[in-house]
């Protein structure tokens, strides 16, 4: 990781506001197009606010990341909520266990360029997501 | 450390017998440190009420700010407070304000005493009564200034929700910024309202200023449109941008059969053309 990694602390509906800003910000830094910094804010207010109603409040830490070919951007999500026991379910568009639209965690898995997942039942859950200059 | 009764007597004495030095030097410290922004006989105003508060805490032998004695200090720091975060002074400055009576007070013993031992511990004892004066202070100001930011929040979110009426029978709303659930709400009223109000069969809701469209966002926006629909109105959604268009494909959103436009002007278009249409239909019936 870089050493100019930010993190933000997410506990209420501000905390995704400042992560979104934070997120463009960056985007705009390492020069993503403005699609694709659309997409990736787009998906890391999708997140952050799983982060913040499912996980129950958490962090998040954006940081450029460079693999030598491409510079992009890496965002972790991560909290001690109560993760998630049906991974397929919970990546069923549509599906909810909230009052939401069902498509935030399926919807950005399909924004971003990387997505890993790594939860426990009663352990909590950590996204991390990638987003490439094209 | 807490003022004996002894102690509170002696200084209550202190600031009565040297006032005029005490409010003076107070004064001119306070003043080199607002650098101006409050005049020299406003200070001078502040400063010797504030110096009849503390003589007053001190006479009725105030052991420390929380007193009963203390009260009427209390009252005046915190006005102190609540005046200056509303004139935009900074925390330090308010607080430094009242921390510098205890330079005034240590310039007036050093004269009158010589500086021995008992004055020494005097002093100490009540530069802690000063130092907790001068927190409250600190206090008074934060819960001002937390006042002033949920009162400035409740105006944004008026200012930011305005309902335009664009044609006979078409009304607007242009979103500007982050649509949360609140704002979402107070949308909807004002919409829903304003529908009965002119009795337009038409709204356009317009989201060029919104810089994210996700989930939540597009959820408020169809709950509105599918509101408005019962009442009987027509929504088209406006201001979808390019890179706002391929994040709704991206993540899945469906507007079903709501008409959706890049532009306002297109929308107005569409829907001046539809309401065309049927007024022409109306004739030829």
């Amino acid at each position: 990781m870089s050493e100019q990694g930010q993190r933000i602390e997410v506990a209420t509906d501000q905390d995704v506001v400042r992560v979104r800003q934070l997120v463009r910000t960056l985007a705009v830094a390492v020069k993503l197009s403005l699609v694709d910094q659309t997409k990736l804010v787009t998906a890391a207010s999708e997140l952050a606010r799983n982060t913040l109603v499912y996980g129950g409040g958490g962090s998040v830490e954006v940081a450029p990341v460079d693999n030598g070919r491409r510079k992009g951007i890496r965002i972790v999500f991560s909290d001690q909520g109560p993760g998630i026991a049906d991974l397929d379910l919970a990546f069923t568009d549509g599906y909810t266990s909230g009052g939401g639209l069902g498509l935030g965690l399926s919807g950005a898995r399909r924004l971003v360029d990387e997505f890993d997942i790594v939860t426990a039942v009663g352990e909590g859950t950590t996204i991390t997501v990638t987003k490439w200059c094209r | 450390m807490t003022l004996s009764a002894d102690e509170a007597a002696r200084f209550a004495a202190l600031l009565e017998e040297h006032q005029e030095s005490l409010v003076t030097t107070w004064t001119e410290h306070v003043a080199s440190t607002l650098r101006g922004r409050l005049s020299h006989a406003e200070l001078q105003r502040q400063n010797s009420e504030l110096r009849r508060g503390f003589r007053q805490a001190l006479a009725g032998s105030a052991q420390d700010l929380a007193g009963e004695p203390a009260a009427e200090l209390r009252a005046q720091l915190a006005e102190l407070s609540a005046t200056r975060a509303r004139q935009g002074f900074t925390a330090t400055e308010t607080a430094v304000s009242i921390f510098s009576f205890k330079d005034a007070v240590l310039t007036t013993i050093d004269a009158a005493s010589g500086g021995d031992a008992i004055a020494l511990r005097d002093y100490v004892a009540f530069s802690s009564f000063v130092d907790e004066a001068a927190l409250f202070t600190f206090d008074s100001y934060v819960r001002v200034r937390e006042e002033l930011i949920a009162d400035q929040a409740e105006q944004l979110l008026e200012l930011s929700t305005p309902v335009v009426k664009l044609w006979e029978g078409v009304v607007a709303v242009p979103l500007v910024g982050t649509l949360d659930s609140a704002r979402a709400q107070v949308v909807m009223e004002r919409l829903l309202q304003t529908l009965v109000d002119t009795g337009s069969p038409y709204a356009i809701i317009d989201i060029t200023g919104v810089p994210a469209v996700d989930t939540q966002v597009a959820q408020h926006v169809l709950k509105t449109v599918v509101a408005a629909r019962l009442m009987g109105a027509d929504c088209i959604i406006s201001g979808i941008r390019p890179q706002i268009a391929q994040t709704i494909v991206a993540l899945g959103i469906e507007f079903g059969d709501i008409a959706t436009k890049a532009s306002l002007a297109d929308a107005l278009r569409y829907v001046l053309a539809k309401a065309g249409q049927t007024k022409q239909k109306r004739r030829e019936l």
